[in-house]
C-alpha cells in the first residue's frame, strides 16, 4: 500500500470540501473494496477522508411515504430493516445475495453503489485495462470474457458492475442524494448515477470530484411480488453471472432490472411493457443491442431463463 | 512501538517458518512494494503515523500505527495477538474474522486507525485453553478442523452467526423475510460461506455450531 495521510471528517460539507482541496483524496467508509484495491496499488490515494463519523447511518421515513437510507447504513442493517423486508423485499434479497456476512457488516449503502468492477484484467496490473490505465487497451476483449458484459459495452471496456444492491435499487427507482464541495446538494436518479463505459471507462459515475453521497431514497412502496434471482458459479459468496431484480404485480405488469450483464444495472423500460408476454419477449427487448463475446453469449440464454424463473416465482 | 525493521525480524517470522508461509511472504512483498513506483502520482507521500486507541478483549490499548496498518496487522504485529490469522489478506477467506462492536468483520479489510474507541474481540478473548468458550469446546469435540489455520476465524464467525440469528437478521436462504430465521443446516452453511476451510472440515464445523446453537446460552 502507498503511504497516505488520514483525517476523520466532521460534516458532509467539510468532507466534500476536504476531498476537493487535497491531492488524490478518497472517501473511506466500510473500506471493503477500497482497501482491497489499495493493497494491489490499483487505487493509491494520497489522502483518506474517513466519513464513518458523519452520522449518516439512519433509515428514516420520507414525507411521501418512502424511505431515506443514510449513506453509511451497513448492508446487514439495510437488509434486516423491518420496513425494507416488508415493503422493499427485492432490496433485502439483493443485499443478502451479495458478499459474505463479514463484508455485509462493514460495507455501506454508498460504498456498495461505488464499488468497482471485479474484472480480472482490471485487477491484474500486468494486463492492459482502459479502466485502470486509460489508453492501455482492454485485455478482456479477446481474453477470458465469460463473466463480462453482453450489452452496453464498448471497444474500450466490457467490464460489468458487480453490485447486487444497485440492481434492486434501479428496479425501485431510487434517488441518490449528494453534497458537493461548494456547499450545494443535488438528487440524482439512480438510472443516471452509473455510466456506460464508452471511450472513458475510467469514469464510472456522474459524480463530480469531491461530491459525497449522503443518502439513497426509495419512493413509496409499489406492492407486488419482490424477487431477486442470482445465478452464479457457487451457491454463495460469488458475483453474479446474471441476476434479475423483479417487482411483479398481480396483473403481470411490473419492473425488472438485470445485474451481471452490463457496466451498470440494466433496465430497459420498453422491455417491461412485454412482461405480461413472458420471458422471451422481455429478453428480446432487453438485449436488442447486445454484443456478446463468444465466451459469454451463454448469458443471453441464461438471462432469458432467469427472467422466466422469476416470472414463474411471481405467480407462485 | 516496534520499528518496521523490528517487525520484519519478529520472533514469529523467525520461529514459525513452516506454518506461516503466507505471513512470511508478505514481508518482502511489502518491502518491494514500497520501492516500486507505480500509479499516477509523481510525488510520494511519506509514511504517516497516527495514534489510535481501542479496546481489545476487554483491555484498552493505545497504539501509534502507520496509517496503512490494517486491524489484522495491529492485532498480530503490534499487540502480538497471533490467534487471528492472515490468509488471503483480501477479504476472501475469513481467516482474519474478529468481532468488533458485536459484529464479525474481516480484520484484513479495515484500517486500525478507523477503530478509535471500538471494542474488538479476538479468539484470545473468547476463551483460554483452561476455560474455553462453548464454541471452542464444540470444535474440539466434533473435530471441526484439520490444520487449524482457519479455525480462529471460523469460531469468531460462528459465535457471531448465532447472535445474528437471535437478532432476526435474515440470510440469502431465509424463506420468508418476515418470519424470524431459524439456524437450520442450510442457514448455517449460507451464513458461514465467508469462512473457507481448505481442509474441508465443513461438516464437522456445522455439527459443532449446531450443538452450540441448540444448547441454552
Amino acid at each position: 500500500m502507498k503511504p497516505f495521510t488520514y483525517e476523520r471528517a466532521t460534516s458532509p460539507a467539510q468532507a466534500a470540501a476536504s476531498a476537493a482541496g487535497a491531492r488524490d483524496a478518497k472517501f473511506i467508509a466500510g473500506g471493503t473494496n477500497l482497501l482491497d484495491l489499495m493493497k494491489l496499488q490499483i487505487e493509491a490515494p494520497a489522502h483518506l477522508i474517513d466519513v464513518n463519523g458523519l452520522a449518516l447511518d439512519k433509515i428514516e421515513p420520507t414525507p411521501d411515504g418512502g424511505l431515506r437510507i443514510g449513506a453509511l447504513v451497513r448492508n446487514t442493517d439495510l437488509a434486516a430493516d423491518a420496513r425494507v423486508r416488508r415493503d422493499y423485499g427485492v432490496l433485502s434479497r439483493a443485499l443478502l445475495a451479495g458478499a459474505s456476512g463479514q463484508l455485509r457488516n462493514k460495507a455501506t449503502t454508498a460504498g456498495n453503489l461505488l464499488q468497482r468492477t471485479r474484472c480480472p484484467y482490471f485487477y491484474d496490473s500486468n494486463q492492459a485495462c482502459n479502466k485502470r490505465q486509460p489508453g492501455s487497451g482492454c485485455a478482456a476483449i479477446g481474453g477470458f470474457s465469460r463473466q463480462h458484459a453482453v450489452v452496453g459495452a464498448s471497444d474500450a471496456c466490457i467490464a460489468t458492475h458487480p453490485s447486487d444492491m444497485a440492481v434492486a435499487m434501479r428496479a425501485l427507482d431510487a434517488t441518490v442524494e449528494t453534497v458537493n464541495p461548494h456547499g450545494g446538494a443535488r438528487r440524482i436518479p439512480i438510472a443516471d448515477l452509473h455510466r456506460l463505459p464508452g471511450d472513458t471507462p475510467e469514469i464510472e459515475t456522474t459524480l463530480q470530484p469531491g461530491e459525497l453521497i449522503t443518502a439513497v431514497t426509495l419512493p413509496k412502496p409499489v406492492g407486488g411480488k419482490h424477487i431477486y434471482r442470482k445465478v452464479r458459479d457457487r451457491a454463495s459468496y460469488a458475483f453474479a453471472l446474471v441476476s434479475v431484480a423483479a417487482i411483479v404485480q398481480r396483473d403481470g405488469t411490473g419492473r425488472m432490472a438485470l445485474g451481471g450483464v452490463a457496466h451498470k444495472p440494466w433496465r430497459v423500460e420498453a422491455a417491461e411493457a412485454a412482461l405480461p408476454r413472458g420471458a422471451r419477449a422481455v429478453a428480446a427487448r432487453l438485449f436488442e443491442s447486445a454484443k456478446p463475446t463468444s465466451q459469454n453469449a451463454f448469458k443471453l440464454a441464461l438471462a432469458e431463463r432467469t427472467i422466466g424463473a422469476a416470472l414463474m416465482q411471481a405467480k407462485g | 512501538m516496534p520499528t518496521p525493521s523490528e517487525l520484519e525480524m519478529s520472533r514469529r517470522n523467525l520461529l514459525i517458518g513452516t506454518a506461516s508461509s503466507v505471513a512470511i511472504g508478505t514481508v518482502p512483498q511489502a518491502a518491494r512494494a514500497q520501492n516500486t513506483v507505480t500509479g499516477g502520482t509523481a510525488t510520494a507521500t511519506a509514511p504517516t503515523t497516527t495514534r489510535v486507541s481501542f479496546t481489545v478483549n476487554g483491555a484498552v490499548r493505545e497504539l501509534d500505527v502507520d496509517t496503512r496498518t490494517t486491524l489484522l496487522d495491529a492485532l498480530r504485529e503490534h499487540l502480538h495477538l497471533t490467534g487471528t490469522k492472515k490468509g488471503c489478506d483480501h477479504g476472501q477467506c475469513g481467516a482474519c474474522t474478529v468481532i468488533v462492536d458485536e459484529r464479525r468483520i474481516n480484520s484484513c479489510l479495515s484500517l486500525a486507525v478507523m477503530h478509535e474507541g471500538d471494542s474488538v474481540t479476538t479468539i484470545e478473548g473468547l476463551g483460554t485453553p483452561e476455560q474455553m468458550h462453548p464454541m471452542q469446546t464444540a470444535f474440539v469435540k466434533h473435530d471441526g478442523y484439520q490444520c487449524g489455520y482457519c479455525t480462529p476465524g471460523q469460531i469468531c464467525s460462528a459465535v457471531a452467526v448465532i447472535d445474528e440469528v437471535k437478532a432476526g437478521i435474515p440470510s440469502h436462504v431465509t424463506e420468508d423475510l418476515n418470519v424470524p430465521p431459524q439456524l437450520t443446516n442450510a442457514e448455517l452453511r449460507e451464513r458461514m460461506s465467508g469462512n473457507i476451510c481448505r481442509c474441508g472440515a465443513y461438516s464437522n464445523i456445522a455439527e459443532a455450531i449446531t450443538e452450540v446453537a441448540g444448547s441454552p446460552a
